[in-house]
């Protein structure tokens, strides 16, 4: 065997070795446990707290208001959806306001003109020009639209 | 207005007809575009150097270590545009580690890494082999270590090492072509393979894409020898530039076939996505596919190649022609990648409507941005061309 065929064997060898030594190293320890994801991964997701309350929460002080949601056509809107998550506000409700949204931009990503977006499903309006001087909620109530 | 509903309503005027929200916006831009650009110069400079290796057409010689530089330089560089599109760079190297076998994208890093280390490098290697032994003791300063680690300790310039050396490089080309067009079939084979896409889903994919690689490397090398005779003030070996002229010539004959099957195939096939797609043609990709793509890109080329070949004008005329026919071609080839990645991509899949695309000029996904990564690719051929000149090698047998 030619002398530098030799070297390189032998290089390719500490190559490939280092390679698999790498993949050893680096694939996590409970990698392939389930499928091809870390398997702790599940328990480490589901560790995280939950910041969403749900409707059934809000309710219970602000029934009033939810009512009146449900009336309306956001009744299938969740709270939070426009309010964001709420795990804080309802341990320290005085000191953690929820978002309160009142800008045009917040309501035209829903119901902005969108030749992708269904008309019956969502009505539609066209921002630019619909009373550009006037936030929306002037005149729409945002809980019963 | 937020700026971010500005821009949906720019978007919005540049939607024709019915799409679904997920199509507005490109996710696949001039980074995707280059990916298989860079791929197709690096397989295609490659063939044309094992046609002089393998296939003994002794007048490419000239041009076999212009063409194995050029293809690794490239090589280099041909996944950066994926890594960078991606937007994490750090998790580019977990394709390797945990590598999923049911998936085509995920396999490329080892094609590519057997396509780098096993034949690119060792066939340089082999081919340099005495050269690097040589230069190691006539340099001096970093140049001298460089050599010397490059030889890796072996300092045997014997006939008979020299003898295995051709022998090892010779075996490694072999090997080297069936794995150039599975590096670029490879790359066809990715977007051959999404049945979802009527513009791409066609097993022609592969095929095409491998011609086309052949037609944009070849041509690609046929530049640079031009330019760097130029720079060196040399004389140009016209026989070695005519005969690149010449499989330059047949492979775009083989390419436009395949292309032209592909088209008359869908054409009359006419199945459901075929209104959507003339209308593409016709539309959208009108610039880019009917002048850049087919008449800038083929025809011209194809004209003044097949006139070269039965009516040969002066040197100086017919030097010319060969350099603005490549220019040509390789332009031509960039925007056939253009028409398959964005063109693939601006029509819905409701075959009801269409998007738009402008490129940016800035950004990670910007002309700048693409443009660095067609220039650092020359940069880099450039420093292995002062590293390991061509032209201060001492002949090879073969």
């Amino acid at each position: 065997m030619p002398s530098q065929l030799k070297r390189l064997l032998v290089l390719g060898v500490i190559i490939i070795s280092l390679f698999l030594l790498l993949k050893h190293l680096a694939t996590p320890v409970s990698f392939g446990q389930y499928g091809h994801y870390r398997g702790n991964s599940l328990n480490e997701i589901a560790a995280l707290p939950v910041k969403y309350v749900g409707s059934k929460t809000c309710v219970k002080c602000h029934d009033s208001i939810v009512a009146l949601k449900l009336e309306g056509l956001h009744s299938d809107i969740q709270c939070e959806n426009c309010h964001g998550p709420a795990y804080l506000h309802i341990k320290t409700p005085k000191k953690d306001k929820l978002f309160r949204p009142d800008s045009r931009e917040f309501c035209a990503k829903c119901h902005s003109f969108n030749k992708a977006r269904p008309e019956k499903a969502v009505t539609q309006q066209d921002i630019k020009n619909h009373h550009p001087e006037k936030k929306c909620i002037t005149c729409h109530n945002p809980h019963q639209p | 207005m937020n700026p971010q509903y500005d821009q949906l309503y720019q978007a919005l005027t540049k939607v024709v007809g019915y799409i679904y929200p997920n199509e507005i916006e490109l996710n696949w831009s001039i980074l995707i575009v280059l990916y298989p650009y860079i791929t197709g110069l690096v397989a295609g400079a490659f063939i044309l150097a094992s046609l002089e290796r393998v296939f003994n057409v002794n007048a490419l010689k000239p041009t076999y270590v212009i063409a194995l530089l050029t293809s690794f330089a490239f090589l280099l560089v041909a996944t950066m545009p994926l890594i960078f599109h991606l937007g994490q760079p750090f998790r580019a190297w977990e394709i390797m580690i945990t590598p999923h076998l049911t998936s085509a994208m995920a396999i490329f890093g080892f094609v590519y890494i057997w396509y780098l280390m096993v034949v690119l490098v060792l066939e340089i290697w082999f081919d340099y082999r005495r050269d690097l032994v040589i230069w190691s003791n006539e340099s001096k300063g970093v140049k001298k270590w460089l050599y010397k680690i490059l030889t890796l300790g072996v300092y045997d310039i014997s006939p008979e090492a020299v003898k295995w050396d051709e022998k090892l490089g010779y075996i490694v080309t072999v090997i080297g072509i069936p794995s150039a067009f599975l590096l670029h079939g490879y790359v066809g084979f990715i977007f051959g393979s999404i049945k979802a896409n009527p513009w791409w889903s066609t097993v022609m994919m592969p095929i095409i894409f491998l011609f086309s690689a052949m037609v944009s490397g070849i041509a690609l090398v046929m530049v640079i020898y031009i330019v760097i005779n130029y720079i060196r003030k040399q004389k140009i070996d016209m026989l070695c530039l005519d005969t690149i002229a010449k499989y330059l010539f047949y492979i775009i004959i083989i390419d436009f076939t395949m292309e032209s099957l592909d088209q008359i195939h869908r054409f009359y096939e006419a199945g459901e996505s075929f209104e959507i797609i003339s209308l593409l043609m016709s539309g959208k990709l009108f610039f880019t596919l009917l002048i850049m793509q087919i008449f800038i890109g083929m025809l011209i080329p194809l004209l003044a190649l097949g006139f070269l070949q039965f009516y040969k004008p002066n040197e100086k005329l017919r030097r010319m022609i060969y350099l603005v026919t490549g220019i040509l071609v390789l332009i031509g080839i960039f925007f056939m990648r253009w028409n398959v990645v964005i063109g693939g991509q601006l029509f819905s899949k409701s075959f009801l409507g269409f998007t738009s695309f402008k490129l940016s000029l800035i950004g990670t996904e910007g002309f700048l941005m693409a443009s660095i990564w067609l220039v650092v690719p020359f940069l880099i051929l450039a420093a292995l061309l002062w590293l390991f000149p061509p032209w201060k090698k001492s002949p090879s047998e073969h």
